[in-house]
Parts: structure tokens; sequence; C-alpha cells
């Protein structure tokens, strides 16, 4: 099993180790972890509002409540379910869902938020530094728990005044145990400043690390109970304190029991997310695996020259040289038998950057689809059902090879499969090839078409008379919405923020100012100056994620935030086919790059364009992201063609219209 | 991929004359031994375009090309050759085949150019921007080295360069005017430059005669304009000119999209290509068929002419004068080697092993020597190209030339940068010196020629 594959079912488990004390401290058990990098609790300070923008606040999760609910005693089972993706998890989440309810989830509460992740894993860290542990280990409980305390006496934290009252009560004890721990928490108390502040930065790096660590880790206590047990009892015998030794002995005779709960939770749960595998698309390939990229290397059609000076966050994210991939592809064009020409064409246009924008790229690609299933016969002695699957695969990853798909393309194409998979078997195959097409045709048109509609729709009701709305570059379907409300009459001004390379944003500054929209147009840069006289922000996305991460061009997450700041409602135009399950915490994991030459050149400033020269220097390494997330805390709706939702509503949209693309 | 290639393979041509002859078509010219016609079906064949229509002018030079290319490529290309009478240029030869055109796309190649530019880019630009027309263009080559230029030779090449205009992409042609007229002043349009805003005026390029059509449009042009002759001066200035204010009936996208702003919201295919349309940058084309006001009534109807401008690593060159003849020759075996499909000797030349070389005689680099040919002693070959059974007497010098299949050669002769064709003879101690001798031209003993060309009284 590719270890990789886990790491984003893991995340949201894994963030939640930060929340409950215990959990930290069960990973180091289970194995060993890297460098620490990450900042304890007390350096970030939890009334700041100033987050950077890697950090994201914590996701309104079911088992985060549960734990903050619970007692110590009982939060210290919770940390093994850590290792079970809990988003996917039915049972995890009916269970915990009364707790979600209470744990209001208030973006000032989870601004607040925000530290505890990177504490749990920071004392998971020390903890491991020294392997005396357990004592350090009470302690930074209490330590978490103090850190906790403005959180759960901030002003609208409901729930969580309760929850600290018990852990006051508790507190004494604490304290106590923390006497006896003696000399190794102070040293460990010296340590964590001089390490913190460098490192603030970096800290989704880290995480991202860590997270590594804990599968790692997950696999060696999946596998090797006796390890464990041994690094327990080891731990054990130093430990003095009962209430911190329970949860300890459990694990010690873990195999037996807890761990064998495990296992049979997980034995639960293997074969749905197996299926869920079969469904879901393929991992993406993770570019800093010099193997995988090797064999990829030789299936591609199209010759790639990866960059030399890739910056090295985003190394697993592809990377080529550019303008080596057209020509190359161009000069191929007569020896690509397979492919058929529409679909050669579509993969060229968005390569040359022609095509652009998630619904575009989405309608061309299904286009090309059905054209080349209008010409496609079956070859003697197969079936088409399955000939058919291996030849939209084939289309699809030269499609891939030319750009990396986007999420609503790759729901379309999963559609598209499923429902020739689906074709029954009597038909003929000049009906299945019409019943395809008119399923591409109709998804077009209900998903996307008729889709967008409604979302002007909807849209346009938030449009009052006086209103000043901003936009970020240039979405379609808010392009359609600022039209409508415009032609219904509304009177109201709209503030186009644009950014460097592509200036998208100056297109629909055209288009509006020509039919007389009273604009301002301004940079991402002043953002914050032209936030003030903003009333409503309409922003468009190219997915939204079940945690209700909105994936959008990159700047959005910006203009999100400072519209957050400034208390100007967030809306989000995003069709529901480009929902999807997957939970996205940061902007690093998935991603796409872009031609690093346009962020260094600058059109028609021959004086400034001496950066360009140098792109070939070593120490110079430049960094053109094309998406980035925005996190649900600053998004206070989405608009889609099933209404308008809050983002806790996303997992309910994809569970239940998510399985409607299958059966349409 | 649905395009159809079409090899204009010419006929006899008369810029050539000394060279060409009843015996040789144009397309026959030996490159390095070999057909120069070969070059360019070679290239369409390892671009796996083995179906072709190969045009010629005459039905006694078709008689003898289809002779070649039936033996040479029996079963490795599907060759249709076809006969047109002469004189009717380009654009008639593609009138007079107008029937065999069934393909979307037709790719017109000219029969005398050898490059190493795959087609595929100029196919693959053409439909990356549903073009109606697209054009390879190429740098200027430079014309003959200092020491084997003819002087009289290179002022014509001089002159017949182009002035092509480029949108500020280079993706787009805007404006054409070749050879004569070049000479006067140049007319741009007006709405063009307009639409545009900026243009690259450049001269440094050379149509290279590979075209990529639209075959609807093709077809629509040449039956429309019974006047046109020729592709390069006639069509292909005809489509920049009008690209603003088609004329065109174009199927497909195009008029969709041109398609009436009013009933858009009903039909969706209309939104889809609006849809389409505006997440694409648009060029100048589709924003000057909206009109000013981007939301004109009758929206104006547009074509696009692209081009592809092949790189300077590139190797491209047209065999249309008798200096890009000894140039070709003399890259092919020198610096485009790759393009000759000869594997090279240590020592940088190709001596077939049938060769018989006398004592003392040495083959430089650069070289070539043909099957079955004998040097006598004490002859020396440098940068030059020796067909097959040629007879070198002794003491001969052959330097920067090309001698052809079946040549005698006396000894003590000194040939400098010549073309001399088959069956001629030269007796002892001739000096030639940039000269072109004619099919079986007998040059008397002792005679001295320099830049004259010398070939049989016609009878």
């Amino acid at each position: 099993m590719d270890p990789r594959r886990y790491s984003r079912v893991i995340d949201p488990k894994v963030r939640q180790v930060g929340f409950c004390p215990r959990s930290g401290q069960v990973q180091n058990q289970s194995g060993p972890t890297g460098p620490s990098t990450s900042p304890p609790v007390s350096h970030i300070s939890p009334s700041s509002n100033s987050l950077s923008p890697v950090m994201i606040p914590p996701p309104r999760h079911p088992s985060d409540a549960a734990s903050r609910a619970v007692n110590v005693p009982a939060a210290a089972t919770t940390p093994l379910r850590p290792r079970r993706p809990s988003f996917d998890d039915p049972n995890n989440n009916s269970s915990s869902t009364e707790q979600l309810v209470v744990s209001s989830y208030n973006p000032d509460e989870s601004v607040l938020g925000t530290s505890p992740p990177f504490s749990g894993i920071g004392d998971d860290r020390d903890g491991d530094a020294e392997s005396e542990f357990s004592d350090n280990s009470v302690n930074w409980i209490r330590q978490n728990d103090s850190g906790r305390f403005p959180l759960s006496l901030a002003p609208d934290g409901r729930f969580d005044s309760a929850a600290a009252k018990e852990k006051q009560s508790k507190k004494p004890q604490v304290g106590s145990r923390k006497e006896r721990g003696g000399g190794q928490t102070a040293e460990v108390r010296n340590d964590l400043p001089s390490e913190s502040k460098p490192l603030k930065e970096k800290t989704s790096k880290a995480e991202r690390r860590a997270l590594q660590e804990a599968q790692r880790a997950v696999k060696a206590a999946a596998k090797a109970g006796g390890n464990k047990s041994k690094a327990a009892s080891l731990s054990a015998h130093e430990q003095t304190d009962k209430a911190a030794k329970l949860p300890l002995q459990r694990k010690d005779d873990g195999p037996v029991t807890s761990s064998a709960a495990v296992s049979e939770r997980r034995g639960g749960e293997r074969p749905p997310e197996k299926d869920r595998k079969k469904d879901a698309p393929a991992p993406r390939m993770q570019f800093d695996d010099k193997n995988r990229v090797e064999k990829a290397k030789k299936r591609s059609v199209v010759k790639q020259t990866e960059a030399r000076n890739r910056v090295e966050l985003f190394r697993h994210l592809p990377q080529y040289e550019h303008g080596t991939q057209l020509p190359d592809l161009e000069s191929k064009f007569f020896q690509l038998d397979p492919m058929h020409p529409s679909i050669y064409k579509v993969g060229l246009q968005y390569l040359a950057g022609d095509i652009r924008g998630g619904n575009a790229r989405c309608v061309a690609m299904l286009q090309a689809f059905s054209e080349a299933i209008k010409d496609y016969s079956t070859p003697p002695e197969k079936t088409l059902t399955r000939d058919l699957t291996a030849k939209v695969n084939n289309f699809v990853s030269f499609l891939i090879e030319c750009r990396p798909l986007s999420i609503s393309m790759g729901n379309a194409i999963r559609f598209l499969k499923s429902r020739i998979a689906k074709l029954p078997i009597t038909l003929s195959e000049a009906e299945a090839k019409s019943s395809l097409c008119s399923d591409i045709e109709r998804f077009i048109n209900e998903k996307i078409v008729i889709a967008e509609k409604v979302i002007v729709e909807h849209a346009v009701t938030k449009i009052q008379d006086g209103d000043v709305l901003l936009t970020y570059g240039s979405s379609a379907v808010v392009e359609m919405v600022i039209l409508h409300a415009h032609k219904l009459g509304k009177q109201f001004r709209v503030v186009i923020v644009d950014s460097r390379p592509r200036f998208e944003g100056q297109a629909l500054l055209r288009k509006l100012v020509k039919i007389g929209v009273s604009c301002t147009y301004t940079h991402i840069n002043a953002v914050s100056y032209i936030m003030r006289e903003v009333t409503r922000v309409f922003l468009g996305a190219a997915s939204v994620f079940s945690n209700g991460t909105v994936y959008s061009r990159v700047g959005t997450a910006c203009v999100a935030m400072v519209a957050h700041a400034f208390h100007v409602p967030v809306l989000v135009c995003c069709e529901a086919y480009k929902f999807h399950e997957r939970v996205l915490l940061d902007s690093i994991c998935s991603n796409e790059l872009g031609d690093p030459d346009a962020i260094s050149k600058v059109p028609g400033r021959m004086d400034i364009n001496s950066l360009h020269d140098g792109t070939n220097k070593e120490n110079l390494q430049l960094l053109n992201l094309m998406y980035d997330a925005t996190p649900p805390d600053y998004i206070s709706m989405i608009v889609t063609e099933y209404g308008m939702i809050p983002t806790t509503s996303v997992p309910v949209i994809v569970r239940e219209y998510g399985r409607e693309h299958l059966l349409i | 991929m649905d395009f159809q290639v079409v090899v204009l393979a010419g006929g006899f041509s008369k810029t050539l004359v000394p060279l060409v002859s009843k015996e040789v078509p144009k397309a026959l010219l030996p490159v390095a031994n070999r057909p120069v016609l070969s070059y360019v079906l070679e290239l369409l064949e390892q671009n796996n375009l083995k179906d072709l229509i190969v045009v010629v002018e005459s039905e006694s030079a078709a008689l003898l090309i289809g002779g070649w290319i039936s033996s040479a490529y029996v079963d490795r290309l599907h060759v249709e050759v076809a006969a047109v009478p002469e004189e009717i240029g380009t654009a008639g030869a593609l009138r007079a085949i107008d029937h065999h055109l069934t393909a979307s796309d037709i790719l017109v190649v000219s029969g005398d150019l050898v490059c190493d530019v795959p087609p595929g880019v100029v196919a693959a630009t053409h439909r990356r921007h549903d073009a109606v027309v697209t054009a390879m263009l190429c740098s200027n080559p430079v014309s003959g080295s200092t020491e084997s230029g003819s002087s009289g030779v290179k002022d014509k090449a001089k002159k017949r360069y182009n002035i092509i205009g480029l949108d500020p992409t280079k993706q787009f042609l805007l404006h054409v005017a070749a050879g004569v007229e070049v000479e006067k002043d140049v007319r741009v349009q007006k709405s063009i430059l307009r639409a545009v805003g900026q243009m690259d005026i450049r001269a440094d390029l050379m149509d290279a005669h590979m075209y990529a059509f639209k075959r609807s449009v093709l077809q629509e042009v040449l039956n429309k304009k019974e006047a046109f002759q020729s592709l390069r001066r006639d069509v292909l200035p005809y489509l920049v000119r009008s690209q603003l204010r088609s004329e065109l009936l174009l199927n497909g996208v195009q008029s969709e999209e041109n398609g009436n702003d009013k009933d858009a919201s009903q039909n969706p295919k209309i939104v889809l290509s609006q849809l389409l349309a505006n997440a694409s940058t648009p060029s100048f084309h589709e924003l000057h068929a909206l009109g000013p006001n981007g939301f004109s009534l009758s929206p104006r109807k547009t074509h696009k002419c692209c081009v592809y401008i092949a790189s300077n690593s590139n190797y491209c060159v047209r065999l249309n004068t008798i200096q890009a003849f000894s140039d070709i020759n003399r890259d092919v075996i020198g610096d485009a080697s790759h393009l000759s499909g000869y594997s090279f000797s240590a020592q940088n030349n190709i001596i077939d092993p049938s060769a018989v070389l006398g004592s003392k005689t040495t083959v430089g680099p650069q070289c070539m020597l043909g099957e079955g040919s004998q040097m006598g002693d004490k002859c020396s070959v440098k940068k030059s190209v020796i067909g097959r059974h040629c007879r070198i007497g002794s003491n001969v010098k052959i330097v920067n030339s090309i001698v052809m299949n079946h040549v005698t050669i006396g000894d003590g002769c000194s040939i400098q940068g010549s073309v001399v064709c088959s069956n001629v003879q030269l007796l002892e101690r001739v000096v030639l010196k940039d000269c072109q001798v004619g099919a079986g031209f007998v040059v008397t003993a002792g005679s001295e020629h320099k830049g004259e060309s010398l070939a049989k009284k016609e009878k």
C-alpha cells in the first residue's frame, strides 16, 4: 500500500489529535516522530486573529467536540480513533452529532481554536525527544489544558465553558502530578521557546510531516503490537501516576483489548473504503517520488522536461519546463493514432492555455468525449463496455498529461464511466453510443447550464439596492449573477479585484462597464482598503470539499479572509457537480503549479524584467501557485443549485446528491 | 486525424534549367544521391502519413515520378500520382484534383521541400485555432557560402524575400506580400491593423510551402475565384486580406459562435459555445466580430489565418534555385546530415563499399561517393557529392561540387563549385568554376569555364 494514499484521509483526525491532549501522547508510543517544528500553544496568542495564510483553522469535527466533551480518562480512549478517516465514517458522525451541535461553531471560536493542533503535535514531539515521556506527557496535558483556557473562556463558547469547568475541577490533580514530574518538564519548557519562533511560518509543513509520521505510527501500531507493548511497558515502568497509567495500561494489553477493538473497527470499515477507492479518482501522483515519476515518464505521451528549480515545499506537484511540452505534443500530431482528433485538440488547448476555467474545461472535455464516442466502433472480439472504458481512460491520461484535471472534470469523468459501465448489454452499439452521447449532453445541460441559471436565481436575491459587491478574478457564474441583477434593475456597484499574472478580472470589467454597471477595479494588494465600502463578496470556486474548504483561483482565500475581518458576508457560487467528498486542509497537498516565468516577467516593463533572465540561477525558485484553499470559516454561504447552504452542509450535498451522478 | 496530404511535386521547372531535363523532372533531382522528393515522402512517412496524393505537372514527368515512387516505396506508402497540365499553377493543380479531397483538412506540401520540421506541428496549430489556413514559415536560408556562391544567382536570391506581418503573439498572419510587390509600397489594411493594434513586420521569414487548409474553404475559394493560379501568390493573400470580412461559409464552431445573440438564451448549444468563448482569451478575430460594443446585432464574419514559425534549430529549405540545389546538397551531407539517412564513416563522409579509389586519392569529410564509382590516382575530393557509376581519371580535383550519375571525368580536371549532371563527359584538363553542365553534355579537352551554364542545344 502506498502510505501517501492515507495522508488525505487521516488529516482530520490528526488535527483532532491536537485538540485532545492525550492523543499526542499515544502517538509517541506508537512510533517515532520527526524533528519537531511546530510551535507550542503558549506562543500563539489565542486571542489574536492573525492567522498565517498556511495555518488552517480547525475543521468543525465531531470528534473534536467529543474529545472536548469527555473528561480525561474518556479522552484517553479517543486517541485510538485518529487512525480512522472519521469523515467517511457514518457511525462516528452519528454518534457525535449531538456534540457537534453543542459546540456551536462560530467563527470567533474557531479562530481561537487554531492553536491547539500545533500544540498537540509540538508536545508529541517533545515527548518523543525524551524517552521517559510519561511524566512529560502528563505535564503537557496540563499545559494543553491551560493553553486551552482562553479558548474555553471565549465569550461565545457556550459549550467550552462547560468543558472548562470540568477541566478546572481536574486541574488541581493535574497540578500535583506536575510537581511530581519535576525537573524534566522544566527542561522541556526551556527547549520550546527557542524552537518555536523560527518555525512559526512553516507550521503547515511540519504538520504535514507530522501526518506522515502519524501514518507510519498507525502502521506500526497495526502491525507490531509487540513493539508497542514494549514501549508501553517501558514507559509504564516509570509511570507513577495512576490516572495517567490507566490509558497506557490499556495500551499495554492493547493486542488483547483495545487495539483488538480497533482492528475490529477497522475490519468493519475496510471494505467500504476499498469500494470508495474504486469510485474516487486515483490518488495524485507525488512528483517527489522518483521511481513513480520515472514510471510515469515511460508511459507518457507528452515528453515533459521537469523544471529544475522547484520550491521545496511543492515538489510533490508536477512542474515542467514551460514551453517544452507544446512543441513536442504538436510534432506528434500524426503519431498518436489512438487519440481521437477532438480529444487531441482539447488537450492541445489545455496545454496552450486556450481553454481556462473549470466549467469551460469540463464542457470542452465532455464535448470531445462525445465526439470520440460518436466515432467509436467496437473492435471485433471486444465488448463495448470494457473497450470504451479503456479508451476513455486513455483519453483521460492524455488530458492529465496536458494539464492536471480539475475536480469538476474528475467528477464528470466518473459520471461518464459509470454510465458506460451501466450500459445494458442488450443495447446495440449504435443505441449505446447515442445513449452515452445524450447522457453527456444531459450532464452538461443539467449540471452546468441549468445549474448556473438556478444559482443566478438564488444569488440574485442577495443583492439589494445600494449594495457594493466585490468579486475576485473572473468567475463565469458571478458574472452571470451580476449581469442578471443589473437586468433586474437593481442599483449596485461592483468592485473587481484582480491579480497578476493573468488579469482575468479585466475581461469581466470590460463586460460590466459596457453594459453600464458602475465598477471599481483594483488589484489584490489594495483589497484591505477597498473592503471597507463593500457589502457583499461574491466568489467563484473550482471545487468545494466536504469539510467546506473552497478550492479556487489563488488569491480567493486572501479576499475571503479580509472580507471576514471586515465582517462582510462572503458568498461562494459553485455548481454542485464541483463538490467533492475529499477533505482538504491546506493548499499544499493538492494544487497546481503554473508557469513560473509568468510571475517573473512583467509585460511591457523591460526595465524590471532582468529577473527573468536569471531564471536558471540555482538559488532562485519561482512559485506560481494556481489555486488556494479557503477555510470554511471565512465563507458565509455557498450558493448551489440546491439552494444556499452553509459550509457545514457540503457533506450533505455530497452524500445526498453525489450519488446522483451515478444514478442519473 | 482526418488530414489528407497533397504533395505538389512540380514538373520541369524553368528556373533550374540546365539541371532539369526531359529525363529528370525537378522532383527527381538528386540530393545526396536521392531524389529530392524522397525527403518529403520520408518526412511524411515518419509522421505516419501514408496515404498521399502526389500532383505532378505534365504527363511525362508523372510517369517518371510515378515509376520511381512505385519502385522505391512499393509497400511502404500508398501514393496516388496525379498528372495535371503544365502551367496551371499550384492552385490550378489543387483545383484539378478537387474531387479526391475528402478529409476535413488538407495538408499541402511542396515536393521540393527539404526539412525536418514535423508536419504535425502545422496540423496541430491549425486544429488548435480552428484556422482556415495555417502556413509554415521558416527563417530565410543563408544562401551560399562565400566560396561557392556565384554572384549572379545570389542577386536573384536576394530579391526573393517576402514581407510578412504577424500579430504580437506570432500566431496569426496579418499581411503577406511576396516577391515583386515588395518593390512597391507596402499597403496594410487599416481594419486589420485597427483590430490587432500592433503588427510585427518581418522580412526574414520564408514561406516553406507547407500549408494546412480547411478543405471546405479551400474548395470554395478555388471554385469561386477562377483566376487564382498560385496558392502562395493568390489564395493565401486573399485569405489573409479577407480574414476580418470573411465571405466564406464556414461550418462548425465559428459560425455558431457568431450566431445571433437574441436566441442565445434559448439554444443551449450557443450558451455552451459562449461559455467556452468566455473562458478563452479571445483573439482579435473574435473581438472584431463582436464589433466595437461587444454586442453588435449582425456579428461580422471572420476567419483565422495562422502561422507556425519553425525554430532556427530546424532545417528547412526549398530547392527552387540552382543555388539552393548546391546549398542543400552541401548541407545534407554536412550540417544537416541527419536528413540524409546515411550513416557517416569515421572520416565524416560516405563512401560506398563498391566504389574504387586509386592510390593517393583522398576523399575529405562531408563528401559522398556513390556506388560503383571509380577514381584514379592522386585525386582529391572535398565537400562534394559524386553519384553512381562515375569514372574519374587521375589527378582530378573536385571541390564543393555535385557530380551526378554516370559522369566521365578525364585526367587532370578541376571542378569547383559546379554542378555536373548525369552522363556528362569531361575530357582531359577541363577547368570548371561555378558552372552548371546539363545532362549529356561533352566538355572539350582543355577548356576553361567560369560561371557558365553549359547545356546541349535543344533540338
